[in-house]
Order: structure tokens, then C-alpha cells, then sequence
């Protein structure tokens, strides 16, 4: 383990991606043996230590070197069992990127949001492990790693929406922890039938090295959809994609609201990046053969989560349905398989993450004010809590999908991209983008507008605490809005190198040429287009 | 040698320092029976230190056995009867940890149910002894020997609250069907020397890889026959039916010792007559117990959902843990075997430390395992709560725990040797085996009113003094056991090389042709 923690490939004075897993898992270590009755200190430590994580994420995009966006970057290796060739490898290229920012910045802002009200200690050490866990998800190369920390999420998650969830919470923390589990079961199967074909078939010893599978793509074509099979149905219930999304709505709603913000902001990615990273680069011929499978399930779901959205009255799981149908995009944008759809599925991953996580944030702390989440039983808050109001409608306008803002740009990518690969989908599927302003929107007018009865009227405002943990997410929202550039020239040469390697192993595929006319330069189209709002 | 007629005779070689366990364990439990006899008032702590000791000794003892084995190579003696190799060695050394273990909760058990005081460390070294030689054994009478030393004393362990008819009931049945496994097992044995013309392992392996058999018939007859007296001993669908009603009966420091010493010493049995002796038609087999596999981790997974005792879903969960096994068996390759050693050494490890919760949790009358005196323990004893979680995350196969890396071993093996499909249930049952501990889980964090208990006492209740009652309810020997446990667990969980190392090294090798 030595080496593996001062090895680095880019000159960095030391191996800044195991410490983002490391210092997490240290700093969890460190709040159990602090006293309990100590909730201040707790959090204090529980908060510096993902500031701490949060910085080094956020390091990470300067060091990046965009121009190499394609090659993995900060890379560092050690054999865990050398019997079975399993090493950690871990390292990240312009697609994991902005999720591992993602993760840095979420986490923060999620432990400085509320706080637990009963066994701090606990409660902080589960969100620092599910921290490391996360990190290890998205830096992890080798495919029994990547496999290790996707599954070890599971149990802080399960921790803490049980023991710190409303209502029915042990309901919804089991349904959860099994529905993942078994979801993920046969991809422990299909990880190891694939090193071993692998191995096999190239007459190596047995690796799992993401990046040298992926690249030799020396398995059969059938087995490979086999196993493709196998590692989808993992990544679609984390998704989680219609209609494996019925743990979705019971997590989120029962979860606290930090809990709902990492759940919605990051461990719904875990699926998404799964099949980006797992999927379409490791099987880039079975993907391509079962995409229309998930472009439709996509399409599905986008349409699915919008209408169920707009029926309910809880708005917490309001919010919770709105995710099924934004993954729906991030799906659709994904097996679209070109340049367009990817990069807007990556996009919409960040940006849902933003939005959807402080979205979560506001309706906790009506909830934290209010004391119910009942759509029915409030109304006219905007009288008693202007601000909260204003901070609610930029989000909400986020999430619709509102120009100028960062949801726009990855939601227009994605249906370019869809439109481009299979022109109906793209249509249904903006239909969706209708849809969610719907539901927001008449979600919005009953709980800030309209009379203020009782206690409505007389619910506090944003208090300063809560302003400060909302003003990045908020500037996050504007900044992607108005300047995607720095996000997407990062993205752009990992997505187009995914891209040519699906071209070059798929038999007879080409990425459609843009119906736009001329193959249309991104990174400084947005850019102009932002400015005009 | 002045007589002429003895000069022709050849004595055996005997290899001393490889039978130290078996004499320690043997002559250990001999003792302390004959001077627990003489001596009067045998203060309690005696035969539980004695115990201990013997047991370290052993464990101690492998050290210098292991290094003589990987330096010297695996060896036979005793007229090519016994064999000394790595398998062995690790073995024993397990049986020795968890003779350690067992006579480590067994003090304050007995105290508590206020049982008599010696018979439960002279049978439980007998028992080890029993193991050892099945570890050890070169020849098929010599494992049918061992396997009656061990089986004999746990019959009776089983039996050994006089008070409670249910562990009357489990000794019967254990017994009962045991013998009714014996007797496969010795009919098996017989018709493999009918077939081969020897009962040593190394002559039954010569003479079927020379020899090509036009009528099979008597030697799979022989293979089926062993084949189910042994799934009997390991708990395996659909031989497992006493297994259930055993650990509920039996007394739970027992429990803890069936769990992992007779577990491990009857799957070091199956893999020395299956893929030693008979690797070569593991195609025959190979496959049935491929099924046998699949058919333990299902039944044992979904029954043990069904049950509301936690010592009845631990006894299923282990049904479950023994097909895990069987498919690093049906591997039939080296990797295969090696996984089962690792394996084997994690669960022994997951194992005692859960029992030995058991053990606390049980209460007087030893009858307190249904679910709902779970409930709120993390309340009450949140050290005991937390340690129970990370060993039943370990047996859920959850990563960073020992347990995962068990049960990634084993499939590797299974998925190398295109064993897809058996793999595949082994997972889906792996899931489902989770709801059971979880079940466990929710009754011991989420349920009973946590939430209002804590909003009740407030920050106060939150505080030492929970932790404080229920610790000093737990005797220090449990606390070893389940303190040791744990953190091995997590350790393997985190640095499997080592172990993985040590498995690997472990692969019985055919010594004495």
C-alpha cells in the first residue's frame, strides 16, 4: 500500500486519488472516536474533512489537462490480490471529472445543511464512509474495485435513510439495500466471466483491468451480450430506468434530506456513469445492439416520471419522480451513441445532481419549518419567505430545463444527440421537457402562491446558514448556464474518444452526422448561446 | 534386533512432530478428564484455562509445522496412512482457534446455565483431535476414524444441557442421522476399495489414472455413496434437514464449535477424497455437486428468510455458506480448493464471533434468539449491536469484509470453470440471504421505538451509560472472541493478500503413491 499511496503518473506531490478515498475513511474513523455528546465537534470534524475532499476534487479540474481529456490522468496502482490479478487502479479522464467534483462539492454542502437531531456520531461517520465509497466508484479502473465500492455504498445508505429517514424508513431502507444488491449480483458473476474470457482469449494472466479489456475487446460477441446483460440490469436498477425505479421514490422520500441530496445528487449516478464507463466502452458492440432497448425504456421513463410527478401531493416525492424522468435523459442521451447525446447525458448528470440536490435541500427545510411535505397543506408561502421563494424558482427553472441555465444546455444536447440518432425518441422526449414544467410549475404556484393560511404565514424565511449552503449550488446553476465551456472542453475528449472507440468495434456503425449541417463545435456554441440570456 | 524373524519387519515412519496436535489435543483432553475425576473442587476456571491452553499450543505448534511443510514438502507416514501437508496444517489450525474460542465463551455459559463443569472441554478437545486426523488423513479408514472422534463427542456436546429437552432432542437427531451418514459413508468407502483395490487415497488415485474402467458402475456407486455421507456432515441440501433443529437445541457455545470446527473439518475431508483421490473423473462428480450447491444456496437462502429465530436463521444461512463451499469444490482445480481454505477460514471466523453474540444474547435458559429480542439492541448495547453488524455484513458478503472476499474466490473458481450458471444462483441466493441479515439488522437499529426512545432520554440517553450496561453484560472471554473475530474479518476484508497467499499454499497434495 506504500507505493500506492506516493505513486503518481502526473508529477503530483502525492496520489491525490486514493486520498480522496482515504481521507474520508480516515475522517470517519477519527468522528467514532470522538466523544458522543459532542455533536458540535462531530460535525465540525465530520464538515472539514469533506471541505478537505471537496478541495482536492476541486483541484483535480485545474491539474486536469484538458487536451489529454481521453487518457486516464492521475493514476495510481497497487496489487490487492495478486492471485487473481485484482489491483487498485484507479484514475479519471474527462468523463468521471465533473462527477468526482460533483461528489467533493455535494457532500459539504449536505452536512452543513441539517443536521442529524439524534446520534451525530454515527450519522456523520456513515456520510464520510459513503463519501469514500462514492470516490472509490468513480477513480476505480479495475472492474472487482469498481464492483467493491459500488456495492459498499449500499451500507451507509441503508444506515442512514433507516435510522434517520421519516415514516416508513426501514421499509424503504431495506427495499433499497435488496433491490441494489440483487440488481448487482450477477454483475460480480459477469465481471469475473469477463477477465476470464478475457484471459482466455488473448492467453494473459487474468486481469481486470478496465482499460486493457475494454480496449482488446477479445471476447465473443455473444458472450458479450450475455455479460452486458448482467452488468445493465445492475446499472439500470441504480439508475434506476423504468420500471426498476420502484425503490426510488420509498428511498428518497423516507431518506433525510441529506441523505435524499446524495441519493439524488450522486448515487444515481453510480448507475448512469456504470453504463458509460462499464457499458458502451467495455461492450461497445452489445451496447450498440441493446440500445434500442434503452432508448425506449428512457423515453419511457422520462414520459412515466413526469406524469407520476404531477400526481402527487408529497413534494418531496414529487421531486423524487422528477428524477426518474431526468435520468430518462440521461439514458436517452447515453445510448444515443454519439458525441451530442453522451456529452449531454454526462452534462445532465452534473447539472441534475446540482439542481435536483438543492431542490431536496428547499423542501427539507420547508419540511424542517412546516413540519409536512403535503402540497395541500401549504400555500402562499412567498408572503412569509420571499427569498426561499426566489431561491426555489431558479432551481425549479433549472430543472425545467430554462435557457440561460445549466439544465437547458444538457437537456439540448441530449435531445440533439437523440434527434440525430433516432429522430422519434427525440420528440417523445421533448414532449417530456413540457411535462416537467408542468408538474413543476403547478407545484410551485400551490406552495408560494395563493392565500397564506395559519402557520404559512408566519413560516420563517431562509435563514443565513441555509442561504450560504444554497449560494453554490445556485452559482453553479448560472455559471453552467451561461458558460459550459470549462466543463465541456474537458468532457469533450474523453466522450469523443468513447465515441470512436463504439465506431470502431461496432460492425457497419457510424455516428450520424448532424442534421444541424456542419458538425457543430459545442464547447463555443453554448458559450455564445448562454450570453444571449 | 537379535531376533532373525524381526529383521524383516519394517516399522513405520513416524513423523512426531507432525502428530504434536493430535497428541496435545488427545492427551490434553485425557488429562483433564482423569484429574477433573480425582480432584474434588476443580475450580471452573481450570479446565476452561487448560482448554485454552491446549488450544494455543496447537495453534502455536502449526507455525513451525507450516514452515516445515512449505520448506520440506508435503509428506505421508504412518505406512502412507496419514499425510502431513499445507491443508493440513491450516486445518488444524482453525480447529485449534476455534477450540480456543469455544472454551472461551463456554466458562460464562456454563456458569450461567450452572451446568457441570468439565465434560464440555474434554469432548471438545476430543472432537478437535477427531478433526485433525480427518485433515490428515492419507487413507479412507483413517478419515472414517477421525470423522467418528469428531462426531461421537459432538453428539454428546450436543446433548449437554441436561435441563433443556430441546438440546436432548438435537443430540438425538444429530445422532440419528449422523449415523444413518456414517453408514453411507462407510458403504461408500467400501465400494471404492471393491472398485480400486485400495483405501488409500494415493493408491485410489494411482490406480485410476492407470487404469481405464470398462464398468464404472461399482466406482460411482462408491463416489455417490461418499459423496452423500459427506454432505450430510457439511450441512448440504438436501442432507441438511438436522441441521436446523441441531442449532437451536444444542447448547450456542456448541453451536459456535459445529459451525466452524466440524464445518471445516468435514469440507478438508470432501476436498481430500473428491479432487485429491478422485480428481481424475471430477467430471463424474463435478457436476453433482454443482447441483448440490445450487440446491444449498437456495434452500438455505430462502428458508432462513422464513424463520423469526435467529439461531434457526443462522443454521439456515450456514446450509447457505456450506453450498458456497460446494462451489469451490465442484471447481475441482487448485484454484477452486484454495478458495474453499479461504473461505473456510473466514467463516470459521464469522461464525464464531456470531455464535458467540448468540451465546451472550441467549440469556438465561440459553432461549432468548427470536428476532424480537433484537429488537432495539442498538439501544441498549450498542457495542454488541455494532459488532454483530459488521459480522453479519461480513456474512452477507458485503466488500471490505472478509466475507466478500470468501465468496469472490469461490466464484471466481466456479466462473473459471464455466460454471455460469451455478454461479449466477449462487449470487441471486447471496442476495436474498441478505434480507435475512438485514432482517436482523432492522430489528436491532430500526425498530422498537428508536427513535422515540432517544427523544425521550434526550441527549443524556445518548450517552455512556447505555454502552456501560450493556458491556458489562458481556464476559470478557465472548468479549475476546467477538472483539478477535471482527477485526480479523475486516482485516481480510481490506488486506486479503495475505490470506489468499496462505489458501493458496494450502492446496492438499497427493503424498505417499
Amino acid at each position: 500500500m506504500g507505493t500506492f499511496l506516493m505513486a503518481s503518473s502526473t508529477g503530483v506531490p502525492f496520489a491525490v486519488l486514493p486520498a480522496l478515498i482515504v481521507v474520508p475513511a480516515l475522517g470517519a474513523l477519527l468522528v467514532i472516536c470522538l466523544p458522543r455528546r459532542r455533536p458540535e465537534l462531530l460535525k465540525l470534524v465530520a464538515v472539514t474533512t469533506s471541505v478537505i475532499v471537496g478541495a482536492m476534487s476541486v483541484w483535480l479540474m485545474k491539474g486536469f489537462d484538458a487536451t489529454h481529456g481521453a487518457e486516464m490522468q492521475f493514476t495510481s496502482q497497487a496489487d490487492w490480490i495478486s492471485d487473481l490479478g485484482i489491483q487498485w487502479l484507479l484514475g479519471i479522464d474527462g468523463i468521471s471529472l465533473f462527477l468526482v467534483v460533483l461528489t467533493g462539492v455535494l457532500f459539504p454542502i449536505a452536512l452543513l445543511a441539517v443536521d442529524p437531531g439524534h446520534d451525530d456520531r454515527a450519522y456523520y461517520a456513515w456520510l464520510l464512509v459513503l463519501e469514500a465509497g462514492v470516490m472509490g466508484v468513480f477513480c476505480a479502473l479495475d472492474l472487482v474495485v469498481f464492483f467493491l465500492f459500488f456495492e459498499v455504498v449500499l451500507v451507509p445508505m441503508y444506515f442512514l435513510i433507516g435510522r434517520w429517514g421519516h415514516g416508513n424508513r426501514a421499509y424503504a431502507a431495506t427495499k433499497f439495500f435488496l433491490y441494489t444488491m440483487a440488481g448487482s449480483a450477477l454483475m460480480l458473476v459477469g465481471i469475473l466471466a469477463v477477465a476470464f474470457l478475457h484471459a482466455d482469449a488473448t492467453g494473459t494472466s487474468v486481469t481486470f483491468d478496465l482499460v486493457a479489456i475494454a480496449e482488446a475487446q477479445a471476447i465473443d460477441t455473444n458472450a458479450a451480450r450475455w455479460i452486458f446483460a448482467a452488468f445493465a440490469l445492475a446499472f439500470a436498477v441504480k439508475v434506476p430506468i423504468f420500471p426498476l425505479h420502484t425503490w426510488l421514490p420509498d428511498a428518497h422520500t423516507e431518506a433525510p434530506t441529506a441523505g435524499s441530496v446524495i441519493l439524488a445528487g450522486v448515487l444515481l449516478k453510480l448507475g448512469t456513469y456504470g453504463f458509460l464507463r462499464f457499458g458502451l466502452y467495455l461492450f461497445p458492440e452489445a451496447s450498440h445492439f441493446f440500445a434500442p432497448v434503452f432508448l425506449t425504456l428512457g423515453v419511457v421513463g422520462i414520459v412515466y416520471g413526469a406524469v407520476v410527478a404531477t400526481m402527487q401531493r408529497d413534494l418531496k416525492r414529487l421531486v423524487a419522480y422528477s428524477s426518474v424522468a431526468h435520468l430518462g435523459f440521461i439514458v436517452l442521451g447515453t445510448f444515443s451513441l454519439n458525441t451530442e447525446g453522451i456529452e449531454g447525458g454526462l452534462l445532465q448528470m452534473v447539472n441534475h445532481g446540482v439542481s435536483t440536490g438543492a431542490l431536496f435541500l428547499l423542501v427539507g427545510m420547508i419540511y424542517e419549518r412546516r413540519h409536512t411535505r403535503q402540497i395541500d397543506e401549504l400555500g402562499g408561502l412567498q408572503k412569509s419567505a420571499p427569498v426561499m421563494a426566489a431561491v426555489f424558482t431558479v432551481v425549479m427553472l433549472s430543472s425545467i430545463g430554462l435557457p440561460g441555465l445549466n439544465g437547458f444546455v444538457g437537456e439540448f444536447l441530449v435531445l440533439v444527440g437523440a434527434f440525430n440518432a433516432h429522430r422519434w425518441f427525440a420528440v417523445v422526449a421533448a414532449g417530456g421537457v413540457i411535462l416537467a414544467a408542468l408538474y413543476l410549475l403547478w407545484a410551485y404556484q400551490r406552495v408560494f402562491h395563493g392565500p397564506a393560511e395559519g402557520d404559512n404565514a408566519e413560516m420563517p424565511d431562509l435563514k443565513l446558514r441555509e442561504g450560504l449552503v444554497l449560494a453554490p449550488l445556485l452559482a453553479l446553476i448560472v455559471f453552467m448556464g451561461v458558460y459550459p465551456k470549462p466543463v465541456i472542453e474537458r468532457m469533450e475528449p474523453a466522450v469523443d474518444a468513447l465515441v470512436a472507440h463504439i465506431e470502431e468495434h461496432v460492425d457497419g456503425f457510424h455516428e450520424p452526422t448532424s442534421r444541424f449541417g456542419a458538425d457543430i463545435d459545442l464547447a463555443d456554441d453554448h458559450a455564445d448561446e448562454g450570453d444571449d440570456h | 534386533m537379535s531376533n532373525p524373524l524381526l529383521a524383516n519387519v519394517v516399522t513405520p515412519e513416524v513423523l512426531w512432530w507432525a502428530l504434536i496436535p493430535v497428541i496435545l489435543l488427545s492427551a490434553g483432553g485425557m488429562l483433564l478428564l482423569t484429574v477433573a475425576s480425582v480432584v474434588r473442587r476443580l475450580s471452573d476456571v481450570v479446565p476452561q484455562a487448560w482448554t485454552v491452553v491446549t488450544g494455543l499450543a496447537v495453534l502455536v505448534a502449526s507455525v513451525p509445522m507450516w514452515n516445515e511443510v512449505r520448506s520440506g514438502g508435503p509428506r505421508s507416514y504412518l505406512g502412507g496412512m496419514v499425510a502431513v501437508d499445507g491443508s493440513t496444517v491450516l486445518v488444524t489450525a482453525m480447529l485449534a482457534a476455534a477450540v480456543v474460542a469455544t472454551a472461551l465463551l463456554a466458562r460464562p455459559y456454563l456458569a450461567r446455565e450452572d451446568l457441570p463443569g468439565v465434560e464440555l472441554y474434554v469432548l471438545l478437545m476430543l472432537s478437535a483431535a477427531g478433526g485433525v486426523v480427518m485433515a490428515s488423513a492419507d487413507d479412507l479408514i483413517v478419515l472414517f476414524l477421525g470423522l467418528e472422534i469428531l462426531s461421537i463427542a459432538v453428539y454428546v456436546l450436543a446433548a449437554l444441557h441436561l435441563r433443556r429437552i430441546e438440546s436432548q432432542e438435537a443430540a438425538l437427531k444429530y445422532f440419528v442421522l449422523g449415523a444413518f451418514a456414517s453408514a453411507f459413508l462407510l458403504y461408500g468407502m467400501a465400494l471404492l476399495y471393491g472398485a480400486t483395490g485400495s483405501t488409500r487415497l494415493a493408491l485410489i488415485a494411482e490406480h485410476l489414472s492407470s487404469v481405464v474402467l470398462l464398468d464404472d458402475g461399482m466406482l460411482l456407486a462408491g463416489i455417490a455413496l461418499l459423496l452423500v455421507g459427506l454432505a450430510f456432515k457439511v450441512a448440504a441440501v438436501p442432507f441438511h434437514a438436522w441441521t436446523p433443529d441441531v442449532y437451536q437445541g444444542a447448547p450456542s457455545p456448541v453451536v459456535a464449535w459445529m459451525a466452524a470446527g466440524v464445518k471445516a473439518a468435514g469440507f478438508a475431508a470432501m476436498v481430500r477424497v473428491l479432487v485429491v483421490a478422485l480428481g481424475t473423473h471430477a467430471s463424474d462428480w463435478s457436476p453433482a455437486v454443482a447441483v448440490l450447491a445450487g440446491l444449498s444456496v437456495v434452500v438455505g437462502a430462502s428458508v432462513a428468510v422464513l424463520q423469526t429465530d435467529v439461531r434457526r436463521m443462522l443454521a439456515y444461512s450456514s446450509i447457505a455458506h456450506a453450498g458456497f463451499l460446494l462451489l469451490g469444490v465442484q471447481a475441482a482445480d487448485a484454484r477452486g480448493t484454495a478458495a474453499v481454505y479461504a473461505y473456510l477460514v473466514v467463516y470459521t471466523l464469522l461464525a464464531t464471533g456470531s455464535f458467540a453474540v448468540l451465546t451472550v444474547m441467549g440469556g438465561p435458559g440459553d432461549s432468548a434468539h427470536s428476532l424480537d429480542d433484537y429488537r432495539g439492541l442498538a439501544r441498549r448495547r450498542p457495542a454488541l449491536a455494532g459488532a454483530f453488524t459488521i459480522l453479519l455484513l461480513g456474512q452477507a458478503g458485503v466488500p471490505f469484509t472478509g466475507g466478500f472476499v470468501a465468496k469472490l474466490g469461490v466464484l471466481a473458481a466456479a466462473v473459471e470453470g464455466r460454471g455460469y450458471w451455478v454461479a449466477g444462483v449462487a449470487m441471486l441466493a447471496a442476495a436474498i440471504a441478505a434480507f435475512v441479515y438485514l432482517r436482523i439488522l432492522v430489528a436491532m437499529y430500526l425498530e422498537d421505538g428508536y427513535l422515540e426512545d432517544a427523544g425521550d432520554t434526550g441527549d443524556t440517553g445518548d450517552t455512556g451509560d447505555a454502552e456501560g450496561t450493556g458491556d458489562t453484560g458481556v464476559p470478557l472471554g465472548a468479549r475476546v472472541v467477538i472483539g478477535v473475530s471482527c477485526v480479523s474479518v475486516l482485516a481480510i476484508g481490506i488486506v486479503p493478500g495475505p490470506l489468499m497467499d496462505l489458501a493458496r499454499d494450502a492446496v492438499p497434495v497427493l503424498v505417499g503413491g
